[in-house]
């Protein structure tokens, strides 16, 4: 804890300093300092004469003042984070963002202090332009698409028809109660409490993220609360703007007109900043396509466009919010099947970087701004009237939509759902800043607004989110279950669709599965011809992807498990350095520079399969990582034999001359082989295991090509031990058992057994190599004879598996 | 629509509707399709499934067809292909994809749950054993992955997802298999658990509507 409070003040003194240093500054022109006093760092120099002689240094302020203090205000936002974190007690308890508020209140006292005036708040400008598109684009590119697509017309009614419901019912019963004279004399008319209405009334993104990310309530309740605070943005900005202009116009010259033209612009607003959002979608998954050369800035793209979408919309006063997320919700299956594996890692990064850091000063910023004395104003009635209406219209509003839409809804919304949708409905500080954009002239009230705004923003993020968890464990509400995707879920769920689309049309009817079966194969035809790049094309199948993704993770825990069971000793042993060499190639010295089994053993090893050709060949940096990667599984799954002579050569293994998929054949059924060693010595070999190895190294090997290679199947097989799945009718069956593996202590079944026998699985998720048989029988270098004889697979290039 | 079909009266109606679940008016909407599939004839042949155009590009057309004519989704304990089916039997297959009702108690979820993956299995289980061997996995892959048309029928990797799916599924149900066990298929049971964690209830229905909607094959 000493640790966190000496970071804590060090903060503080920081602050302290700059408060000076920005003050003291400010109304000089020159760079030299002035009598400040809180300057820490004494103007020796440059008081104003010029100075005599060399400067050897100077302090040069002003030169870096901009950048300086917002550096800083992240390096404290940021510091403050890991202060939170030290301790996981509190942590539990309160959310981050309330952490944060009481941080930023306090800094804003020191500022004060310091100071006697806010010198840093949260302007509306950086507020808009530059905290909130990283926060919104974040939540746009990784939001599931299909559960935010089957649930639009909740969310729809939801952001809707319950804002306007919220801010209507909020802004005429406040100036129903101003009328009766409550709340003192206020310079405030129909349109102002109107406007205040609108902007209170919208449930805020960044609020919703930041208290439901601690709470993690199943998906679906999730997916409506916060489906609902990002689409609610397009009615808030035209609320807020209609309502804004008829206050500067003045309550007594609004017409009909003006009011058909705010519902008019309603629609505007919504579609156009869909539609902007889309387009710019449409645009960057275009770029993507042809990135292929630039890998490195591939990322860059992402943002950039992004963010051009967010400001053309706020260009044309359409709803930026909107766009950007429908942005990120568009584009995110183009980019990510067209940008290479390492830039959607980096970009996932990246957005989680920014998103959490905005949120992050946001929220710190929301308790600096508040300590201005020069705002606040009070009245009693107000506040309080404020926070009880918009709780209770709040809940009213959930309930009426809910029993509305639960008409229509296959999955019915129970109370606890909405329950936790009113209790969600947390405002943040879109609201603080629309409200701080407010211009005192024609809203004389401003000031009250605002001091009410930051209340109610801190009553719901502070309250609400402190009570939200305790909340949600008592009512018991379903949680979200995070398992890794099964294999077996994408499977029949793949079959359940079609399924339910096969009954839809059958019994003649048009329903969600309809649609989207539609919609899919329009998406099929066309956009992917135009937005994916063509090897990406061929590869998307979601149940492929998935299935890579569980082989890569059970290859890395694979390696992972050998190298935390020590099982290096396996391959230790030194005829491994002059067994694998392949006759086609001289015997090269490895020349595996930086791989992890030559660090850890301290002398290189010498497999050198065709990988080593292929090193030769490929000298790029990345390649060079592929081959290490390699080159470690290699090291750990091979267990040399003396016995076993490996002879293979390139050329008499395919008759294909091309290069690259001879390698790539090759080398699958060099690992292929060295694999089968792993399996269970019993029965019942764990196919996939193998496959699933097999894959890893070659998916390792190609290059950025998302290209995959067919896994081979028993058929590629020499008579390795379980041609159990090779049921069918083109199988090699290999009479001879090879003779390493007739040393085996393993019963092998016999033809007839094996065919029966489709499993006995050994959890491929926990491969102990060390657990297998006790003599080196993991060597079973490639078999050599009658491999022409097989009839070569062509491989289906590019199978993204 | 001929004028000439006798559907269902209004007693059988009741009958029916209590049997398999479905409101008055849905099984008279359904009837009205049967009708028309059917060509105003009693029964229903495969052929007359090819009039659902739409269907044709479904990958698991085959197997979903084949599960009306399957006797082992008719309430019955029998098994085996029947050539042309009635409008109760259509109904019956027909009533395993009903949504949940609001008000339903617990052992109706659940019944309705195993109903559901009942039909799920036999559908599965194309040799009609009781289980769900690796060869019909495949033959699940095979289709769902056929509109791939860069994975041919006799890919590897198509087999081997088969594969790996059973594997997880096994590993799922029997937890780790000792080397020497021997795993012969699924059974129903089996199947069942693997479904523990998911609520298949929920996603696995079609809303059927009482209002009559427009057709679209003809």
């Amino acid at each position: 804890m000493e640790r966190a409070l000496s970071i804590l003040y060090f903060v503080v003194l920081l602050n302290a300093t700059l408060a000076g240093a920005s003050d003291s500054s400010k109304p000089d022109g020159h760079g030299s300092d002035s009598s400040g006093g809180h300057n820490s760092h004494d103007s020796g120099h440059g008081e104003g004469h010029s100075p005599d002689g060399l400067q050897i240094v100077s302090f040069k302020w002003h030169h870096v003042e901009a950048p300086y203090i917002i550096a800083v205000w992240i390096l404290v936002a940021s510091l403050a984070k890991i202060v939170f974190h030290m301790s996981h007690k509190v942590t539990n308890v309160v959310p981050e963002s309330a952490l944060l508020i009481f941080l930023g209140l306090l800094l804003g006292g020191v500022v004060w202090g310091a100071d006697h005036s806010a010198s840093f708040t949260l302007t509306p400008t950086i507020f808009f332009f530059y905290l909130l598109p990283p926060i919104v684009l974040d939540a746009g590119y990784f939001m599931p698409n299909r559960l935010f697509f089957g649930n639009l017309g909740t969310i729809l009614m939801y952001a809707v028809i319950g804002t306007v419901w919220n801010a209507a019912l909020t802004g005429l019963s406040l100036y129903g109660v101003f009328l009766t004279g409550i709340m003192g004399p206020l310079q405030a008319g129909l349109l102002d409490f109107l406007l205040f209405g609108s902007l209170i009334a919208a449930v805020d993104p960044v609020a919703v993220l930041a208290v439901f990310e601690e709470v993690h309530v199943n998906d679906v309740l999730f997916i409506i609360v916060f489906g609902e605070s990002l689409l609610n943005d397009a009615v808030t900005v035209v609320l807020y703007n209609v309502f804004d202009s008829f206050v500067a116009i003045g309550g007594e010259n609004v017409t009909g007109v003006d009011c058909v033209k705010g519902i008019v612009s309603f629609f505007v607003v919504s579609i156009g900043g869909t539609l902007i959002g889309i387009i710019f979608a449409l645009l960057l998954s275009f770029v993507t396509r042809f990135t292929k050369h630039v890998r490195i800035i591939e990322p860059g793209f992402v943002f950039i466009i992004s963010y051009l979408s967010y400001l053309t919309s706020e260009m044309l006063s359409l709803s930026a919010i909107l766009a950007i997320t429908f942005a990120g919700v568009c584009c995110q299956k183009y980019v990510n099947a067209n940008i290479n594996e390492q830039s959607v890692t980096t970009v996932r990064y990246t957005m989680k970087m920014l998103a959490s850091g905005s949120e992050t000063i946001v929220f710190m910023f929301l308790g600096i701004s508040a300590v201005d004395p020069n705002i606040w104003t009070w009245n009693t009635a107000f506040i309080l009237l404020t926070l009880v209406f918009i709780s209770v219209y709040r809940v009213i509003g959930v309930v009426i939509q809910t029993w509305l839409l639960n008409r229509y809804r296959m999955v019915q919304l129970e109370i606890i759902d909405q329950v936790v949708m009113s209790y969600g409905g947390l405002r943040g500080a879109v609201a603080f800043a629309l409200v701080a954009l407010l211009d005192p002239e024609k809203v004389k009230e401003r000031n009250l607004f605002v001091s009410t705004t930051i209340i109610v923003v801190y009553f719901t993020v502070i309250f609400q989110g402190l009570t939200i968890k305790p909340l949600v464990s008592w009512l018991k509400v379903k949680r979200s279950e995070h398992r890794d995707p099964l294999l077996n879920e994408k499977l029949h769920g793949r079959a359940f669709d079609h399924i339910l689309s096969a009954i839809e049309d059958i019994s003649g009817q048009i329903g969600h599965n309809y649609m989207r079966d539609k919609w899919a194969k329009f998406e099929r035809r066309f956009l992917s011809k135009l937005l994916m790049r063509r090897s990406a094309q061929k590869s998307r199948d979601q149940i492929l992807n998935v299935f890579h993704e569980l082989n890569i993770k059970d290859a890395i825990s694979y390696v992972a498990e050998g190298e935390r069971r020590g099982s290096l000793a396996f391959i230790r042993s030194a005829s491994t350095d002059q067994l694998v060499n392949v006759d086609f190639s001289t015997q090269r010295p490895s020349i595996v520079d930086a791989s992890v089994s030559a660090l850890l053993r301290g002398n290189p090893s010498s497999v050198c399969l065709d990988m080593q050709a292929i090193e030769e060949k490929r000298k790029s940096v990345r390649d060079k990582e592929d081959t290490l990667s390699h080159h470690v599984l290699q090291q750990y799954l091979y267990k040399p034999r003396h016995q076993t002579r490996h002879k293979y050569s390139r050329h008499a293994i395919t008759p294909n001359t091309e290069d690259n998929k001879q390698e790539k054949e090759i080398f699958r059924r060099t690992m292929k082989k060295r694999l089968e060693s792993f399996k269970s010595t019993k029965l019942g070999v764990n196919y996939s295991k193998k496959s699933i190895k097999n894959y890893k190294k070659d998916s390792g090997r190609c290059k950025k090509k998302k290209k995959s290679v067919a896994l081979l199947n028993g058929r590629i097989s020499w008579g390795i031990d379980n041609p159990t799945f090779i049921s069918d009718e083109n199988v090699m069956v290999r009479p001879a058992i090879p003779p390493w593996l007739s040393n085996e202590d393993t019963v092998v079944p016999s033809q007839r057994a094996r065919v029966q026998i489709p499993w006995s699985p050994n959890n491929f998720r926990r491969l102990t190599p060390l657990r297998l048989s006790t003599r080196s029988v993991d060597s079973f270098q490639m078999a050599d004879g009658p491999v022409p004889e097989h009839p070569r697979m062509t491989l289906p290039e590019g199978t993204h598996l | 629509m001929g004028a000439s079909h006798s559907g269902p009266d209004t007693r059988e109606l009741r009958e029916l509707s209590e049997k398999t679940g479905f409101s008055v008016d849905q099984i008279e909407n359904l009837n009205r399709r049967f009708q028309q599939l059917s060509k105003n004839k009693e029964t229903l042949r495969r052929e007359d499934f090819d009039k659902v155009t739409d269907l044709d590009v479904n990958p698991i057309r085959a197997q979903i067809i084949e599960a009306f004519f399957d006797k082992r989704n008719y309430s019955g304990m029998q098994t085996g292909p029947v050539e042309e089916i009635n409008f109760e039997q259509f109904l019956t297959v027909m009533s395993h994809f009903r949504p949940l009702k609001a008000r339903m108690t617990e052992e109706q979820i659940a019944s309705l749950r195993k109903e559901k993956l009942q039909f799920l299995f036999n559908m599965y289980d194309i040799d009609a054993d009781g289980k769900i061997s690796l060869e019909d996995y495949r033959h699940l892959v095979e289709d769902l992955l056929s509109r791939n048309p860069h994975l041919g029928k006799e890919s590897a990797s198509v087999t081997s997802i088969a594969d790996a799916a059973m594997l997880e599924a096994v590993t799922i149900i029997k937890g780790q298999m000792e080397p020497h066990q021997v795993y012969e298929g699924m059974t129903f049971e089996d199947f069942v658990k693997i479904w523990e964690g998911i609520d298949i209830e929920t996603k696995m229905h079609v809303r059927f509507l009482n209002v009559e909607t427009p057709h679209f094959c003809k």
